[in-house]
């Protein structure tokens, strides 16, 4: 009658909801301070990024930079939503989005299907088609969203304020990352063909042009609320349960990134990353998994954007600097590659190396140090530990069921961008 | 064939169409077409200003020239990505500021030899600056390449990436620091006085100082024609150097295959010490060149210009010197040309899309090699 459950399943549920807990209490007992449960969440945030990071980096190989821009916009199309319903009780933005994710998810699904048929249609012709039915579909989606937002405002406004901050928070938190999702996939259709160095360049590239587009959001893009580089405020802080939300999504994540991996689908994204010529003559879509795998990190990284949103409350352009672009990669690749427990770890004990133990282990005065001495930390671990602090280790729970590869031959595993997984 | 197949299958206008891949070149030509008329009423509606976009481009394009070789020797010899380049080029442009304001160092020759020729002594002054954070440079690289990349060589590519991360945030935090070079903007003082040349349809004339710019003229300063020349020249020099020298012979072997150049008798971990040393000194001479244009020094002032450089060797193809010239000519006109007339706070954007765009085009960049990567 009843399945018998898991061992590890337990585990590993038990750990997560026991860890949420004993922060909770910590937290009402005062130890765990507000400044220490804000890095906690920061870290919870990361996690989810570099979780997404790690599975277009260490599992399908695809060497990204672009994870900021996505987690970018999706903090700023968040914070858009909520900041027009708390402020001005207006779900223009909230419909709008919510109308262009529907209507051009739906397009790309459907265009997808038709423009597979169509043998030898190249990358940059296929994005023109997407690119215009884009177009076409969020033009409908304001004229849409400008039409019912009256009917909208007074219907959501007739419920108690929390159920409908609750309603809206949610819905801005999902909208953000399809929108990066979206976004991700338009530019990752050309820019997937390229070569993986060269790939990781023009994600840089997408990256740095989203931050230059947010510093002129309320002058080029015509966004006022976005104040451009002097940094958007009034963005609802979500306070009391916050943190169960942050907590809540990234559990979320990693059981859904646990069991994409353990099906077809990431078998074939890890083939992907070890041969990529040999995954083809075994009949995987290359290109589609490698498409899905960087909508899906990106996803990610937009539904991380709009928990920031709300953790910060504040948010400036300069946070999502390039320089700022390393951090997912910094905590991927010191967890170790294609490791899930190593990132979730490395997210967390790299906010709390830099931002409170260093703060705490270094004399006053000396607080400039802090980033003199991480990067000398990160060139010993390095140094130490080339594959990272876990490695190829996993969770019970997270581990791959699959027969351990046969080992490289040394200088081959020497060229190859990462070890094999176990 | 069956009758569902030949329902389904696209009629043969329409492959035809595909195949020629129309859309897609539809929109890059579009999209030139748009530069080239933008460009092209620029130049029509104010030739001088346009040229004058065009000067200030070529000299910031030298600059940038400078400190891509060091990128894509780099990259060509370990195919490391070495972002702390960029802070290479930012201690090159402090130790001349500190060479020129604390040590003067620049007025060694006139006091040595007091009749000599004024434009002589500085001259032989400012060489002696330059090769001084040159060599400064040099062996910093030498030093971060021994003790940072070295005992990652047969590890993971990403490693040495993420090393040279952690080098970067090094250099410029440890530069901030209050008794280092501090976060403060410091003003540059040049070692020689900026003069300015008026150029119009009546010939070059000097223009004074305090004196207003004639119009439909262009001005170029002595700091131009400096960094042209001065670029060119060690252009030459490194071009010898790797086409003619022994060195350089064994620079292009172990690019070309690291094992086999071992086998035949070369020095592998010298090589590569001595590229990293040859391209952290371009950057150190592009530092004080730099400085002199802009003469402002900042512990931040090597990122941006290191990032335009690195994405000036990826368009002309990296690991190409002349690839690493080109692209960065083109990225210094792109930078200026769209200040002056799209936008300017979009000016980076444009720059990356510029890139974004010729690698969908040469997906190795303009002068790169058509071949697979090994990784």
């Amino acid at each position: 009658m009843f399945k018998k459950i898991d061992r590890n399943k337990l585990i590993f549920f038990g750990g997560l909801i026991g860890f949420y807990l004993v922060i909770q209490v910590l937290q009402l007992m005062g130890i765990v301070t507000s400044f220490l449960s804000t890095i906690l969440s920061m870290g919870t945030v990361l996690a989810i990024v570099s979780l997404g990071l790690n599975l277009i980096y260490g599992f399908n190989g695809q060497f990204s930079l672009g994870q900021w821009g996505f987690y970018a916009i999706g903090a700023y199309s968040a914070a858009d939503i909520t900041y027009r319903w708390s402020n001005n009780q207006d779900t223009s933005a909230l419909l709008v989005l919510l109308f262009s994710v529907i209507l051009v998810g739906g397009a790309i699904m459907i265009l997808y299907r038709t423009l597979s048929r169509l043998r030898g249609l190249d990358a940059l012709s296929a994005f023109v088609i997407y690119l215009l039915a884009t177009f076409g579909f969020v033009f409908l989606s304001i004229k849409l969203g400008g039409l019912l937002t009256p009917a909208m405002n007074s219907a959501l406004g007739a419920l108690p304020e929390w159920l409908s901050f609750t309603i809206v928070y949610i819905l801005a938190v999902l909208i953000a990352g399809l929108v990066a999702a979206e976004i991700s996939f338009l530019f990752g259709l050309p820019v997937l063909t390229l070569g993986s160095d060269y790939f990781g360049i023009a994600t840089l590239g997408f990256s740095i042009i989203v931050k230059v587009l947010l510093d002129n959001s309320d002058t080029l893009l015509g966004f006022e609320e976005m104040k451009g580089a002097r940094g958007m405020i009034g963005i609802p802080k979500v306070d009391d349960w916050g943190w169960f939300a942050v907590f809540a999504f990234f559990m979320i994540v990693v059981v859904v990134t646990r069991n994409l991996l353990h099906s077809s689908f990431g078998r074939a994204i890890i083939s992907v990353r070890e041969d990529e010529i040999a995954a083809k003559a075994m009949g995987i879509d290359v290109g589609f998994y490698k498409t899905l795998t960087f909508v899906i990190g990106s996803l990610f990284a937009g539904l991380a954007g709009g928990l920031y949103a709300h953790v910060n409350a504040f948010l400036h352009p300069d946070t999502f600097n390039f320089i700022r672009s390393f951090d997912p990669l910094i905590v991927v690749v010191l967890g170790g590659l294609g490791s899930m427990t190593g990132t979730i770890f490395a997210s967390y004990a790299y906010l709390l190396v830099v931002e409170w133990l260093l703060r705490q282990i270094l004399p006053p005065g000396f607080e400039n140090w802090r980033f003199v001495v991480f990067p000398v930390i990160l060139l010993i671990m390095m140094l130490l530990k080339p594959n990272g602090l876990f490695g190829n280790f996993e969770m019970p729970f997270l581990r791959q069921l699959l027969p351990p590869l046969k080992k490289k031959p040394a200088a081959e595993a020497a060229a190859a961008p990462q070890e094999a997984a176990q | 064939m069956n009758s569902t197949h030949t329902f389904l299958s696209t009629p043969p206008f329409i492959e035809s169409l595909i195949k020629k891949k129309i859309l897609g070149k539809l929109m890059l030509i579009l999209l030139a077409a748009v530069v080239v008329w933008r460009m092209g009423t620029a130049l029509v509606e104010n030739p001088s200003l346009f040229l004058q976009q065009v000067i200030n481009g070529l000299q910031l394009g030298f600059v940038y020239a400078l400190i891509a070789l060091g990128y894509t020797m780099v990259y060509g010899i370990v195919r490391l990505i070495n972002f702390a380049h960029g802070d290479v080029f930012m201690v090159g442009a402090f130790m001349s500021f500190y060479a020129i304001s604390r040590l003067q160092l620049h007025t060694w020759p006139s006091k040595l030899f007091p009749n000599m020729n004024s434009m002589l002594s500085v001259g032989i002054g400012s060489i002696t600056v330059v090769i001084l954070s040159m060599i400064v440079c040099a062996l910093m690289a030498i030093t971060i390449e021994r003790v940072a990349y070295k005992p990652l060589r047969s590890a993971a590519r990403i490693s040495a990436l993420i090393t040279a991360i952690g080098v970067s945030f090094f250099l410029e935090y440890f530069g901030a620091l209050p008794f280092v070079f501090s976060a403060n903007y410091i003003t540059y003082k040049r070692p020689f006085e900026v003069t300015t040349w008026v150029a119009n349809g009546e010939g070059v004339q000097t223009l004074a100082r305090g004196i207003e710019v004639p119009a439909n003229s262009v001005i170029f300063s002595n700091i131009a024609v400096l960094i042209i020349v001065a670029s060119i020249i060690l252009m030459v020099l490194l071009q010898y150097t790797v086409t003619r020298t022994k060195i350089g012979k064994a620079m292009r072997a172990v690019a070309y295959d690291k094992q086999t150049a071992q086998l035949m008798g070369i020095n592998v971990n010298m090589i590569i010490s001595i590229t990293f040393a040859i391209g952290a000194a371009l950057a150190g001479a592009a530092g004080m060149l730099y400085a002199i244009a802009f003469p402002q020094v900042v512990f931040w002032m090597g990122i941006i210009p290191g990032l335009k450089s690195f994405v000036a060797a990826v368009l002309g193809g990296i690991g190409s010197i002349p690839g690493a010239l080109v692209g960065a000519l083109i990225m210094g006109q792109a930078e200026t040309l769209s200040a002056a007339y799209i936008s300017t706070p979009m000016r980076d954007a444009i720059a990356f899309s510029i890139l974004i765009i010729v690698l969908l085009v040469r997906p190795t960049g303009i002068f790169g090699e058509a071949t697979r990567e090994k990784a």
